[in-house]
């Protein structure tokens, strides 16, 4: 060995240096990296967004349109037959993705904003204002939320804008546990130490320093609260008290056609309707999960033992 | 020659031969161990040392038949008494290990289970495997504990973990490794996480255990002066290679290998101190608690000359880390003040001006957690300069760079994560970090005692330069005495919160020395086989 190799430098001790990649770059062959079912999860995800967005060009008619006909047969001019009152089940399928998913992202997002800055307020303030913050939703923890939920649209009344709201703070309890948890463990990193020694104000470090590093589980979190906000926008609005008619939305079509399924032995195709928006919710809930479980697994350092 | 029912000492107990170990990272398999050889005979200390990464507690653990999860034992044989390990299948592996084969780990803490009692933990190994019965292994354990000089080892055995102290821990944890009598111990650095003061008597325990039972043991290490007081030989390992193997008196005073020369000539650096009577800092008579707690600090007083370095030196819990931290205003003191530039700082943290934060920067021990794993070292080191400077766009771009090379690191570093870096990178960005805000003062915690020896003097070096360069100051709190040696003008030892002396290297470190810094630098392992008889010889 020569004398050489032994002298040290700093900048060499890395022996193989890997290429400079941007984060778009680096993304990229994440996505190729992502399995099966990501992709697949990924694929539903986008074509339920590109007819929610498209609704208006992707639906043959109206999502209010009124035929003369109730409770036709599939095929023909209506693909999936009517109604009890003549309107298009698959237009309305396809507003519905656009009014349901569009109402229940919204709640989501804001039950985030809600909970997620509450969470890490109490996280780095951690005296009295946490111990409010956390007994208060202690106490909306403990009554049961679709009752809760319930109780409320029927003080408020069921607008779509109070729907929103409601769901969305009762929710935000669940992000506020959450966000709180895992930023107790951030906000005693030695870099959080170092920026309030610079100086920096709450808001950066909340911002820079804590929020990068608890996006993972947040990000998860998203998926699994954005599927049970679509549920309990879905089971409210089949109750009756959430989407009111004639905006079309899932969970009260499926209530509407519901008594179809006792009809299945004379007309199979007729009883699958109400199965439709109950399928359409479902195939959703799995694929959102599919891309959160990938985003989780690959982002939380868990790897298959090899 | 003793001999027992385990055979005679000298007899060779484990022969690895050509052992290739691959290990799974960036979606392919690397080599970690690239054939090594490996002889054990029973009773005798065989001493591991190397940089982290060198693959020494991967190797330790193959001499078990074990690889870590991500890891393969690819091909070589690995002989344990007449029994071919690698082989073997994992359930007749299992009904060696704990019996056997034993291993101890570095942290006993993260070892043990907090619920459940310490004897119970030390005697699970055997009784479970079916050598002995509970009361057999009960009082196996209590003697253990007994050999292990562990206070009341009648019972200490039934208290939890929590409730001993790290070293003591880490004595139990070597008296459940020995409960079922094994024929080999993997000790892989034990005593690493110990103070100095407290790491001599576990090392005189584990020596003496060793020898009594005549076990083998295999002792990882990257402390050169503790290796010499435990094995009877060494291997020096780097990259997964052998670079030397010799017998410890040998080794230590005629290495061949260069780069065994090198890591011999660590210990090397001196600073020569100079005195200074212009003060930058003056802590003066600071008392501090956490909480309405118990008070940790007791009328601390020190000063800190201009461009000079002052060492605070003391074990865990002496007050060195509390002392930084009512400086950077952390924790206000309870009493006393803190004088900077000759004016006193405001207490508390939230009442400085950005340009009294400015003045005083701070590099932590871990690197890992000092920096935001999710920003780029030029957002790392950026932020103070557009924070407390104001520099926007190409300006600041050119400032990193120069800050980079400052640090002996280049451009290629600019948009690279903490993740991507190495040990010593990492630390040198956080010394970039500190040195963007421009300061006149920079408290370095420990910042080398987590790094490899030569990453350390490459540190160490660093740290130099700069303050020849800079003139800044530092206050260096650390528990090593040679990197003391190494970088001090002056010194002040602390002891349980008060501060037993100050003064200049070169007097602190002459006798007459006060009761606890005698004990203290006594306790510091030398590069002398026979240090550790010695003192343990003196302090009886």
């Amino acid at each position: 060995m020569s004398e050489e190799e032994q002298t040290y430098s700093a900048s060499g001790e890395v022996g193989q240096v890997r290429q400079r990649r941007t984060r778009v770059q680096r993304s990229i062959i994440e996505l190729k990296k992502a399995p099966p079912t990501a992709l697949f999860g990924m694929v539903v995800v986008l074509i339920y967004a590109f007819v929610a967005i498209f609704a208006p060009l992707v639906a043959p008619y109206g999502e209010a349109e009124i035929f003369a006909q109730p409770y036709a047969p599939w095929g023909g001019e209506h693909r999936f037959g009517t109604d009890q009152i003549g309107r298009d089940i698959y237009s309305r399928l396809i507003y519905g993705a656009r009014n349901t998913i569009g109402i229940a992202l919204m709640t989501t997002f804001l039950s985030f904003a809600i909970g997620g800055s509450l969470g890490l307020i109490a996280a780095i303030n951690q005296s009295w204002l946490d111990q409010f913050l956390s007994r208060f939703v202690d106490v909306l923890m403990a009554i049961p939320s679709l009752i809760f939920a319930l109780m409320l649209l029927s003080i408020f009344g069921s607008s779509t804008w109070g729907l929103i709201l409601i769901i969305a703070v009762l929710d935000s309890t669940r992000v506020f546990r959450l966000t709180r948890a895992v930023s107790l463990g951030v906000v005693v990193m030695e870099y959080v130490e170092a920026a309030h020694l610079r100086g920096e104000k709450i808001g950066w470090v909340m911002r820079k320093e804590i929020l990068p590093n608890i996006m993972p589980p947040l990000v998860a979190e998203f998926g699994l609260r954005f599927s049970f906000v679509f549920l309990a926008i879905a089971a409210l609005s089949f109750l009756g008290v959430g989407i009111q008619p004639p905006t079309a939305d899932w969970g009260s079509m499926v209530r509407d056609n519901a008594s179809l399924i006792q009809f299945a032995q004379y007309d199979f195709k007729g009883a699958i309707t109400p199965l439709l928006p109950a399928g359409a919710i479902a195939l959703l809930t799995v694929a959102v999960n599919f891309v959160v479980d990938w985003f989780l697994h690959k982002t939380s350092g868990l790897r298959d033992e090899h | 020659m003793s001999t027992d029912d385990r055979g005679t000492k000298g007899d060779i107990l484990l022969e690895m031969k050509d052992i290739v170990i691959d290990g799974f990272s960036d979606e392919r398999w690397h080599e970690i161990i690239k054939g090594v050889d490996l002889t054990l005979r029973r009773g005798e200390v065989l001493g591991l040392i190397g940089e982290s990464g060198a693959g020494k507690s991967t190797l330790g653990l193959a001499a078990m038949g074990f690889a870590r999860p991500g890891c393969r034992l690819t091909s070589g044989t690995i002989n344990f008494d007449g029994m071919e390990l690698r082989t073997m299948p994992e359930k007749e592996k299992q009904g060696l290990w704990g019996t056997r084969l034993a291993y101890v780990a570095q942290s006993a803490a993260a070892a043990f289970n907090p619920a459940h009692k310490l004897i119970d933990q030390t005697i699970e190994a055997s009784v479970r495997h079916g050598l002995t019965t509970e009361e057999e292994a009960t009082q196996t354990a209590i003697e253990l504990y007994r050999a292990m000089q562990l206070p009341d080892p009648e019972n200490i055995g039934f208290r939890y973990p929590h409730q001993v102290s790290g070293g003591q821990l880490q004595r139990a944890m070597t008296a459940m490794a020995m409960a079922s009598k094994p024929d080999l111990i993997i000790f892989d650095e034990p005593t690493t996480a110990l103070d100095v003061t407290t790491q001599v008597q576990v090392l005189a325990s584990m020596r003496d255990a060793v020898e009594q039972f005549n076990t083998a043991a295999i002792y990882i290490t990257h402390d050169l002066a503790v290796v010499a007081q435990m094995a009877d030989r060494i291997k020096v390992l780097r990259y997964g290679e052998e670079m030397e193997e010799a017998e410890t008196r040998k080794m230590l005073s005629a290495p061949e290998n260069p780069y065994t020369k090198s890591l011999w000539s660590v210990r090397s650096i001196y600073k020569e101190p100079e005195a200074s009577e212009d003060h930058i800092l003056e802590i003066k008579g600071v008392d501090a608690a956490y909480g309405k707690g118990v008070k940790v600090l007791h009328d601390v007083s020190i000063s800190v000359p201009r461009g000079k370095t002052v060492a605070i030196v003391g074990e865990s819990g002496s007050g060195k880390s509390t002392t930084a931290r009512v400086v950077t205003g952390l924790l206000p003191p309870s009493k006393g003040e803190v004088m900077f530039n000759g004016e006193a700082l405001p207490a508390e943290l939230k009442n400085r001006t950005k340009e009294q934060l400015r003045r005083m920067q701070m590099i932590y021990q871990m690197a890992d957690t000092a920096m935001n794993p999710k920003q780029t070292v030029a957002e790392i080191i950026g932020r103070p300069l557009e924070f407390y400077l104001g520099l926007k766009g190409a300006a600041k771009e050119r400032k990193i760079v120069d800050l980079l090379e400052m640090i002996e690191l280049d451009e290629s570093f600019y948009d690279r994560l903490p993740s991507e870096l190495s040990g010593g990178q990492k630390q040198r960005v956080c010394i970039a970090r500190a040195l963007a805000a421009d300061p006149e003062l920079i408290i370095c915690d420990e910042v080398t005692s987590a790094l490899d020896q030569i990453v350390q003097e490459g540190i160490l070096k660093l740290l130099l330069k700069l303050q020849k360069e800079l003139g800044v100051s530092y206050i260096f709190i650390t528990h090593d005495i040679a990197t003391v040696q190494a970088i001090s003008d002056e010194i002040v030892v602390m002891f349980q919160g008060e501060v037993v002396e100050q003064g200049l290297k070169t007097e602190i470190m002459t006798p007459p020395h006060p009761d606890y810094t005698a004990l203290l630098l006594s306790s510091v392992p030398e590069m002398d086989p026979d240090w550790l008889t010695n003192l343990l010889k003196e302090q009886a």
